[in-house]
């Protein structure tokens, strides 16, 4: 390098920084003590994905008719005896035809009179359902499901919307034939600019390109969709939901428009009183909620009917309270309460609430 | 009286994220909001002559004849002893704030395990979300999960992506020099709602799945490196969840090697609270939160993104022919004024700030213009500083209200000189049938009694 003009020099030092700054960044980092290597135990125990092209479906097998038994035990609470329910969620069922299986797109889904979208309407790829199925259900139990199960759940559901028969045993060796009965395998499109890598689809510019004029801008300033007066309040009083100081105070929505629905304009602000724990803050707390609503069905009764039952039993508060702490199965049908795990006190509070009649 | 007319049904109006309203709610809504419309345009505009319903300069008189007696008494805290220190180990906001909470949209989903709550954004200064007030949205119930026994695991779909499958313990990841940058998390369907017509009341629940902290963490590049991932092969991460739903979301290897992509376990401060998955999450700025996974235990590194239920089912966006987008993530340019805005009323004719959040998922936000007629005139904002990338910016801009209707709207640009569009634009490409990356720009109409009301124009 003696004989290196020094022009030259110049620019080739700071390249060589750069070179070596760029293969110093991509060299792993010694970090001792950090990390250890995972146990071939350890990744089979938590590596449960399956992709697409169906690397990580373990081995196994499932009917349809087994499937049926699984569902109305484990399912049908949340998703319907048809997987039709929108109770809980969205229908999985529904909305697809012989005619989507053979073309690979759900024509429904440019049908804008059709009420709605359900999964097997949306779903590209049969391994999403048994990934999903596998890792999170059933809702209040996810991961409780044998790979059998899931085998034949996923065939129960796949029949319920006509891409396999009755009599259909899916399994690793056969998935991917029913990936080719996919109602809507080719209703998927990467074409867009949303994907922020370059490996997938291709990159292109944001779809909607719009321009910021400033002034004498062409616009339609006129009101086309606001809220009906009927749903003034159906969010709650607006008044209690912002702050009580400031140069905006919320609208008191508990009154009509313009009837004195305007706070005044100097508003003394007053703390909000502290409610003590309520029965419903319990119940949220301690998930009853994610099987229970206070009117209506989900996994287990509703806390009115509960109520209604044991209204005229003398030590109903006593029996609700342990039956809380304990759990149960056989009263309200074949699926168990587990027993939870809350206080004495806090039991007795809702067990109090639902013989008062469990009112909001 | 109509169905519709009797009390707790409008509750049902909205639904949740994932289910769009039907077409026949659809229908019902926008029929329900046009009689809105005429009679607004009656009590508004047809009574412009009449008298303003604001009452004027009541505020600039003393009232009382000598003053005003919060002056001219001294009150209780000037003439007592008052509360000792640590009275409270970890301090609460005023007992005066407590309308500042989160919440829950009535009717939006039928279980609060799945289900979102929604950021006060009327309510919040500059560009900090308070963490007790960071929006929620969980996929099967939160947990406060012990630390000690928590585990991040990094293996390959393939064993030859990779040179070990490695385990972490929260105490060798905190170990790691940290970063801390200041980012945005938007939920991929905020403003959802509202593809085809007005659906809420207020900014909180039109646009409160929006949120910004500071978040502390590591690279997930360098425990990439650690482990010996193969860059060339290996262009995809699954990122899972260690709660019930074992979230799963793929995220490009792109974001990752440009180390902006952080395994966060310091949220503004202090650790992660149990509702934005305590003890540890992953960061991807710019991106929607789905792809944020909470509780995060898992790291798989691939060659194929996976389908998961989240980017085949959920977050995909129909198109008008019945397409699906799938693997849309990206959050683009969007802001929207959140003071004055829809539920609020403004006490008075005279000076206002009118303020905002701007952000962007590509970047920096450029510019923010301000318009009070709807979208005819506008004027540039001031954007306060720091003005970070992928971020929320705040920007305000003077504002004197003269009593009369205004339609106020925001409207952001970022530095790649994408500009946020109005409903009318994002339509004509996009439909209006889908649920989420709905970043059109908003409309608030002040009444003349004062009164903000969320609006959608023509």
């Amino acid at each position: 390098m003696s004989s290196c003009p020094e022009r030259m020099k110049r620019w080739l030092l700071p390249v060589l920084a750069l070179l070596l700054a760029a293969s110093a960044a991509a060299q792993p980092r010694d970090l001792p003590g950090i990390g250890r290597a995972a146990t071939p135990k350890e990744v089979a125990a938590w590596d449960i994905d399956v992709r697409p092209d169906f690397k990580g479906l373990p081995k196994g097998s499932g009917s349809v008719a087994r499937g049926q038994e699984v569902w109305e035990a484990k399912c049908a609470q949340c998703h319907g005896i048809f997987g039709e329910s929108g109770e809980v969620f969205n229908p999985l069922v529904g909305g697809t035809s012989a005619d989507d299986i053979k073309t690979g797109r759900v024509a429904r889904l440019d049908d804008k009179g059709y009420p709605g979208r359900t999964t097997l309407m949306k779903v590209a790829t049969v391994s999403t359902l048994w990934d999903y199925i596998n890792r999170a259900m059933p809702w209040t139990a996810p991961k409780t499901l044998s790979t059998e199960e899931v085998y034949a759940v996923t065939a129960f559901l796949l029949n319920l919307g006509g891409v396999v028969g009755d009599d259909f045993v899916l399994s690793d060796r056969n998935i991917a034939e029913v990936q080719a009965r996919m109602p809507n395998r080719k209703g998927m499109t990467l074409d867009h600019a949303l994907w922020p890598g370059k490996a997938l689809g291709k990159p292109s510019k944001p779809d909607v390109q719009a321009q910021a004029c400033m002034s004498h801008c062409p616009t339609e300033a006129a009101v086309a969709s606001m809220l009906p007066e009927h749903a003034r309040n159906a969010h709650g009083n607006l008044a209690d939901q912002n702050r009580a100081v400031g140069a905006q105070h919320g609208v008191d929505t508990t009154r009509p428009a313009g009837a004195g629905s305007l706070p005044k304009p100097v508003a003394t602000a007053a703390p909000v009183a502290a409610k003590p724990a309520a029965p419903m803050a319990l119940l949220n707390k301690y998930s009853c909620t994610a099987c229970h609503a206070v009117d209506n069905k989900l996994v287990g009764p509703p806390f009115r009917e509960i109520a209604k039952k044991y209204a005229g039993r003398i030590d109903a508060e006593a029996y609700l309270a342990g039956k809380i702490r304990s759990g149960g199965s056989g009263v309200w049908g074949g699926v168990p309460m587990p027993p939870q795990s809350l206080g004495e006190a806090e039991a007795a509070t809702i067990a109090q609430w639902l013989k008062a009649g469990a009112l909001r | 009286m109509g169905q519709a007319d009797k009390p707790g049904v409008p509750g049902r109006l909205i639904k949740a994220p994932e289910n769009f309203i039907d077409a026949a709610g659809i229908r019902q809504v926008f029929a329900e909001a046009k009689a809105g419309r005429r009679s607004f345009l009656r009590n508004a505009f047809a009574v412009a002559g009449a008298a303003a319903a604001v009452p004027l300069v009541a505020a600039q008189t003393p009232p009382g004849g000598e003053g005003d007696p919060n002056i001219l008494q001294l009150p209780e805290h000037g003439k007592g002893l008052g509360q000792p220190v640590a009275t409270d180990g970890y301090g609460k906001p005023s007992k005066y704030e407590a309308n500042v909470q989160r919440r829950q949209s009535p009717g939006l989903t039928q279980t609060a395990q799945a289900s979102v709550s929604f950021a006060p954004l009327q309510s919040l200064f500059g560009i900090v979300t308070p963490s007790g007030l960071h929006f929620e949205r969980h996929h099967q119930g939160w947990w406060d999960i012990d630390p000690s026994k928590h585990r991040l695991m990094i293996n390959g779909s393939d064993p030859g992506l990779l040179k070990k499958a490695m385990v972490f313990t929260m105490d060798e990841i905190m170990r790691l020099p940290p970063v801390s940058r200041f980012h945005f998390i938007e939920c991929g369907a905020n403003s959802g709602m509202e593809w085809g017509n007005v659906a809420v009341p207020t900014v909180q629940y039109s646009h409160g799945m929006l949120s910004c902290s500071e978040f502390t963490g590591v690279p997930l590049r360098i425990l990439l490196d650690l482990a010996g991932v193969d860059y060339r092969k290996a262009r995809y991460v699954l990122a899972e969840g260690a709660d019930g739903s074992s979230m799963t979301r793929t995220i490009p290897m792109e974001l990752v090697e440009s180390g902006e992509v952080l395994i966060a376990y310091g949220q503004n401060g202090e650790m992660l609270r149990p509702e934005q998955g305590y003890p540890l999450r992953l960061v991807v700025p710019g991106v929607q939160g789905v792809s944020w996974v909470k509780y995060l235990r898992r790291i798989e590194v691939g060659d194929q993104p996976w389908a998961s239920k989240d980017e085949a089912v959920h977050y995909i966006d129909l198109m008008p022919g019945g397409l699906h987008r799938q693997y849309s993530s990206t959050q683009e340019c969007k802001s929207v004024v959140t003071t004055p805005s829809g539920g609020q009323v403004l006490l008075d004719k005279g000076f206002y700030n009118i303020s905002g959040l701007a952000w962007s998922g590509r970047g920096k936000v450029k510019r923010v213009d301000v318009s009070v007629d709807g979208g005819r005139n506008w004027r540039s904002a001031r954007l306060e500083g720091p003005v970070m990338a992928k971020c929320l910016s705040r920007f305000n801009i003077d504002w004197v209200w003269d009593g009369k209707p205004a339609l106020i709207q925001s409207r952001a640009m970022d530095e790649t000189g994408y500009v946020q569009p109005n409903y009318r634009q994002l339509r004509e490409v996009r439909g209006t049938r889908s649920i989420y990356h709905n970043n059109a720009i908003q409309t608030w109409l002040v009444q003349e009694d004062g009164e903000v009301r969320n609006v959608q124009l023509s």
